[in-house]
C-alpha cells in the first residue's frame, strides 16, 4: 500500500511513471472490489475471506509459473506448510496472536518453498511438473498420517485466536477475518508490484524466456528461480495462515493435488505474468463455482470445464490479455508471436 | 607472455569423433582474428568449449594468465570472456532498452535487487542509452524485440556482449541470417568495437571476413591448418583443399 507512493515521491522518471499510477488503479481497484463485496454480500464473508486466501496462493503460484517459467502442480505444499504450521502453533505450541500467526506462516511457507525449489530446479520439463505432484502428494499423505498433531482427515481444529491488535475479535460473521484478509492482500499485492518491477523481476521474466541468453549474459539462473521459490513460498504460507486463522481449522485439502491443480487452473484462466491475472483469474473461478453449484450441484464441474476450454480457445493469455486487447490497454506493447 | 588470451591442445571428441584436435591459439587486447573453415569444421563446438558450455577432453583455456578451463560458462563471461550467438538468444517481449539495462544491471551485481527499480539508475540509464546509440538501436530501444528486425536484433546482441565490457569478445556469425541490405550497419558495428577488445569473429561471409580481419584462423575437421594474414589465406594449398573438398557439403547448409 505504501510501496507505490514512496516511489513515486522519490522522482521517478517519466517514462515509468504510467506504471506506478496504475499499480496505484490497481490497489483502488482491488480495495473498492473489496469493499463492495463487503457490503453486497455481508452473509458470504467466510466465502470472500476463503478467496482472498485462495488468491494469495494464486499470486504465489504466478510468480514461478508466470514470471519464472516454472509450472507446479504442487503448489498448495506451500499454503499447506503455512496453515499447519499456524494450526500447531496455535494448537500445540498456544501462539494466539495473529499477527505473530500470520509470521509464522510466511516462515514456514519460505522454507517450503527454498525446500521444494531445491528439489524441483533439479529436474526440468515434465519430470519437473510431476515432481511438484509427488512432493504435494508426499505432504498430503504426512498430514493424513501424523494425527496426533495435524488431525487427520478430520483435521486440525480448535484454533483459537486472540483479537486482531487486541480489539477486533474474529467475529462469528467473518467481519474481522474479511477485512483483515482484504487489507493483508493489498499490502501482498502491493509488495509484489514492487518485486516484479525490480532488476530481480525482470531477470525472472528472462530467466523464463531464455536461460541460456541469461547465463550469456553472466547471471546465474538457478539462485533467481529458487528465490522466487522463497518468496512465492512466504505469498503462499500467508494465504494458508489466513485461511486458518479464518476458518480456525487447518483441513487436509489444504495441502492437496485439487487445490494445486485448480490454482494452476485458476492462473491460466485470469492470465500469466500479471498479477492482476491472479486475482482476476481466482475471484471469476472460485464466484462461476459458487453461483454454479448452487444452481445445478450436479453438473457445475462440466460447466466450469466449459468455461475453461471457452476462455483457453477465445484468449489463451488469460482473461486479464483479453480485456487489455479489447480495451487497448495493459500489455498491448508485449504482443504475442 | 602477453597474451590475453590463449588456448594449449584443446580437445574435445564426441564418442569416438574427434571435433577438436589439439587446437592452440593466442590472442593478444586489441586483436580482429577471423576463424573460418567448412561446415563441420567444428567453430561452433570450438566457441562453445571456450566459453564454457562443454567441458575440453583435454587441454586449457587461459584468461589474463589465469586457467579458467575449470570455471562454467557464467564465471567465465563474469571474467570478461564474452560471446554472441550465431541464431538470436534474445527475450522476445522484452525492448532492447530493456535488455541492456538488465546485463548492465547484472555486471554491476545489482540484478537480483528486489527493491530499487528497474529503470530508475541514471548512470545505468546513461550507459545504456550510449550503447544503444553506438549500435543505431536508440529508434526501436522501446520496442519489444520481436517486433524489430532481424539484422537489428543482432546489433543488439552485439550490444548485451558490449555491456558486459568484455576482455575477449566471441562473435559467433554476427551477419548470419541477416539480408545483404543491413549487412553494412553490422559491419560499421563492427568497426566501432574498442580498440582494446581482443575479437574472434567466425563468419562465412568471405567479403566481411576479409575487411574485419587481421588475421585468419582457418579450421577443417577440428584442427588448425592455417593461421596467417587474410592476403594469404586464399592462396594457400591445404585451405583450398580443405574447402573444395567439402565444397558440396559447404553448398549444401550455406
Amino acid at each position: 500500500m505504501t510501496q507505490p507512493a514512496m516511489d513515486v515521491s522519490a522522482g521517478a522518471p517519466t517514462r515509468s511513471y504510467p506504471l506506478y499510477l496504475r499499480d496505484i488503479a490497481g490497489v483502488a481497484a482491488i480495495l473498492v472490489a473489496g469493499a463492495a463485496g463487503y457490503w453486497l454480500f455481508p452473509d458470504n464473508l467466510a466465502l470472500l475471506t476463503r478467496i482472498i486466501a485462495v488468491a494469495l496462493l494464486v499470486l504465489s503460484l504466478d510468480l514461478i509459473t508466470g514470471y519464472c517459467g516454472v509450472a507446479s502442480l504442487g503448489q498448495a505444499t506451500l499454503f499447506g506448510a503455512g496453515a499447519y504450521a499456524v494450526g500447531f502453533a496455535c494448537v500445540h505450541g498456544g501462539v494466539t496472536e495473529p499477527l505473530t500467526l500470520m509470521l509464522i506462516g510466511a516462515v514456514a511457507g519460505a522454507t517450503a518453498g527454498l525446500a521444494m525449489g531445491a528439489i524441483m530446479l533439479r529436474a526440468h520439463g515434465l519430470a519437473q511438473l510431476v515432481l511438484s505432484i509427488a512432493i504435494v502428494q508426499l505432504g498430503h499423505e504426512a498430514a493424513n498420517k501424523f494425527t496426533g498433531y495435524t488431525g487427520g482427515s478430520d483435521g486440525l481444529a480448535g484454533l483459537s485466536v486472540n483479537p486482531l491488535f487486541g480489539v477486533f475479535e474474529f467475529d462469528l460473521w467473518g467481519r474481522t477475518a474479511y477485512l483483515f484478509g482484504l487489507a493483508l492482500l493489498v499490502v501482498v499485492f502491493a509488495l509484489l508490484r514492487v518485486v516484479v518491477s525490480s532488476p530481480f523481476g525482470v531477470l525472472c521474466r528472462g530467466v523464463r524466456q531464455d536461460p541460456v541468453r541469461v547465463k550469456a549474459m553472466g547471471a546465474f539462473v538457478f539462485p533467481v528461480i529458487l528465490k522466487m521459490f522463497v518468496i512465492s513460498g512466504a505469498v503462499a504460507g500467508l494465504g494458508g495462515a489466513l485461511a486458518a486463522i479464518s476458518t480456525q481449522v487447518v483441513g487436509l485439502d489444504s495441502i492437496s493435488f485439487e487445490l494445486s491443480a485448480n490454482a494452476l487452473v485458476m492462473l491460466v484462466l485470469g492470465g500469466l505474468g500479471t498479477l492482476y491475472g491472479a486475482l482476476v483469474g481466482t475471484v471469476i473461478f472460485m464466484a462461476f463455482e459458487h453461483v454454479v453449484s448452487a444452481i445445478n450441484p450436479f453438473h457445475w464441474l462440466t460447466m466450469v470445464g466449459a468455461l475453461l476450454v471457452a476462455v483457453v480457445l477465445v484468449a489463451p493469455g488469460g482473461l486479464v490479455n483479453l480485456a487489455g486487447k479489447v480495451g487497448g490497454i495493459g500489455r498491448s506493447k508485449g504482443s504475442k508471436p | 607472455m602477453s597474451d590475453l588470451f590463449r588456448v594449449d591442445g584443446l580437445t574435445k571428441s564426441f564418442g569416438g569423433l574427434a571435433v577438436s584436435r589439439a587446437i592452440s591459439l593466442a590472442m593478444a587486447p586489441g586483436e580482429r582474428l577471423a576463424l573460418i573453415g567448412p561446415n563441420g569444421a567444428g567453430k561452433t563446438t570450438f566457441v562453445n568449449l571456450v566459453t564454457g558450455q562443454l567441458r575440453p577432453n583435454a587441454g586449457r583455456v587461459v584468461l589474463n594468465g589465469e586457467d579458467v578451463t575449470s570455471l562454467g560458462a557464467v564465471r567465465r563471461v563474469r571474467k570478461g570472456l564474452v560471446r554472441t550467438f550465431q541464431v538470436t538468444r534474445l527475450f522476445a517481449e522484452m525492448t532492447p532498452r530493456e535488455h541492456v539495462t538488465l546485463t548492465v544491471l547484472q555486471r554491476e551485481g545489482k540484478a537480483t535487487g528486489i527493491i530499487g527499480r528497474f529503470l530508475g539508475n541514471h548512470t545505468v540509464a546513461e550507459e545504456v542509452d550510449d550503447l544503444l546509440d553506438v549500435l543505431g538501436l536508440v529508434e526501436k530501444a522501446d520496442r519489444p524485440v520481436g517486433e524489430i528486425a532481424y539484422g537489428q536484433q543482432r546489433l543488439l546482441e552485439i550490444a548485451i556482449a558490449l555491456a558486459l565490457k568484455p576482455q575477449v569478445l566471441l562473435l559467433d556469425e554476427p551477419a548470419a541470417g541477416v539480408p545483404s541490405s543491413e549487412t553494412p550497419r553490422i559491419e560499421q558495428a563492427l568497426a566501432r568495437l574498442p580498440a582494446s577488445l581482443a575479437v574472434m569473429m567466425i563468419e562465412h561471409d568471405m567479403d566481411l571476413v576479409f575487411r574485419f580481419a587481421r588475421r585468419v584462423v582457418v579450421l577443417a575437421a577440428g584442427a588448425i591448418i592455417f593461421q596467417g594474414p587474410p592476403a594469404e589465406v586464399a592462396a594457400d594449398a591445404r585451405v583450398r583443399e580443405a574447402y573444395l573438398g567439402n565444397y558440396a557439403n559447404a553448398r549444401r547448409v550455406a
